[in-house]
């Protein structure tokens, strides 16, 4: 067995790519082969002798792995409560290419809504608060991964988002100089472009009943 | 300072129920603050309690908390019901998942559409009986132990058995075909 993590999905974003993000931040290299599938439901990653399933699930394991999930119960805490909110916000973006043509401009603000009123001033205050690099503990951790990955996913849909928040216009320059993280926003890594019509119809046809 | 964990929601079951079942099983005791009218809610956001304005939020530890996935992580690792490593925790948060997955459908049928009831029952029933509990009981049947994981209790039987009373509630006779979730049950309801 190669050791490296497998990963079983469509090939598109949907809910692997914080995974992937996950993996490329802690750099452990990817690819995709068939699996068990637990509740008949993908992701799924084989890793470490395990057939994982359940994105979180998968996502807190790799965090507590590989050390992106702070040094105590506190700080654990304090990621799972921002990771939470963000998956809230990216679930909005998820769900986005599906909804139905007459509904997109109004879910596009609503993303937008939410992005500049709910989450992100919510960020923009912990860094302003205690002016260091990373969300938490001072050290790199998942919920960095997460936030990046979240801003740049807004900033596709909605350019100009971050106009109002320095601080995150900072963490965003910081998180994508971070070697591990530049290496996966380069062509040819695994990350997935943004959903097209051929992911959403491929997506539609893979898990419509 | 009481020290007891203070619960902030409606008079109601909602996304605050697994954290109240949890800190049961974990023998803490807890206050309850219930939000009743609008006013109640927006003084809670206006005066900065709420990181994303949403309840749950449950005040422990110095920390005033959100997000339920967030709090029931730190309840279960406090009181060690998420098992003795990161593999038995990686075990525990798949079945958890699995779990909320079911809760949440068995939340939202009191908000269905009328007309949209009856599907909806129908998908729960379905779900509930090919999709999740067929793997509870196979994981049961096949180590032959009291609880799902490492031999001992966890929130993933806490949160189990919450779910399997709910969806009793919703189809009594629902886990006919599942002799071994009715087995734990009845074990864990005595503890």
């Amino acid at each position: 067995m190669s050791g490296k993590p497998r990963l079983t999905y469509c090939n598109g974003r949907g809910r692997m790519e914080p995974i992937r993000w996950l993996l490329a931040a802690c750099s452990r290299l990817v690819f995709s082969t068939d699996g068990v599938l637990m509740f008949q439901q993908v992701p799924l990653v084989e890793i470490d002798g395990m057939k994982m399933v359940q994105t979180r699930a998968i996502l807190s394991y790799i965090a507590g792995k590989y050390n992106l999930y702070g040094k105590d119960l506190k700080e654990r805490a304090l990621i799972d409560m921002y990771v939470e909110g963000i998956t809230d916000l990216m679930q909005m973006i998820l769900m986005f290419p599906f909804s139905p043509p007459e509904a997109k401009e109004k879910n596009l603000d609503s993303i937008k809504e939410r992005a500049t009123n709910r989450y992100f001033p919510v960020f923009e205050k912990v860094l302003k608060q205690h002016g260091q690099d990373f969300l938490v503990g001072n050290k790199f951790s998942w919920a960095d991964v997460q936030l990046i990955e979240a801003i740049l996913a807004v900033e596709e849909k909605i350019p100009a988002v971050l106009s109002g928040f320095p601080q995150l216009q900072a963490f965003k320059i910081r998180m994508s100089n971070m070697p591990t993280i530049k290496k996966f926003l380069q062509p040819g890594s695994p990350r997935k472009p943004p959903p097209d019509e051929n992911y959403r119809e491929t997506v539609l046809k893979i898990f419509r009943k | 300072m009481s020290g007891k964990p203070k619960l902030h929601y409606f008079n109601g079951r909602g996304r605050m129920e697994s954290i109240r079942w949890l800190l049961a099983a974990a023998g803490v005791e807890f206050e309850e603050c219930f939000l009743e009218t609008k006013d109640d809610l927006t003084k809670l956001q206006k005066d900065g309690s709420l990181l994303f304005q949403q309840v749950p939020m449950v005040e422990m530890d110095g920390m005033k908390m959100v997000q339920t996935r967030a709090i029931l992580s730190y309840i279960a690792a406090k009181y060690n019901l998420y098992g003795k490593d990161l593999k038995e925790r990686a075990l525990i948060d798949m079945y958890v998942e699995a779990v909320i997955d079911l809760n949440e459908l068995l939340m939202t049928h009191t908000f269905q559409p009328a007309d949209k009831k009856e599907q909806h029952f129908a998908t729960i029933v379905d779900k509930a009986t090919n999709r999740y509990f067929p793997v509870y009981e196979k994981v049961l049947k096949d180590h032959g132990q009291d609880f799902l994981v490492g031999n001992r209790l966890s929130r993933a039987d806490v949160q189990l058995l919450e779910t399997l009373l709910m969806a009793e509630e919703c189809k009594p006779d629902i886990l006919v075909k599942f002799p071994l979730l009715q087995v734990i049950e009845w074990t864990l309801n005595g503890q």
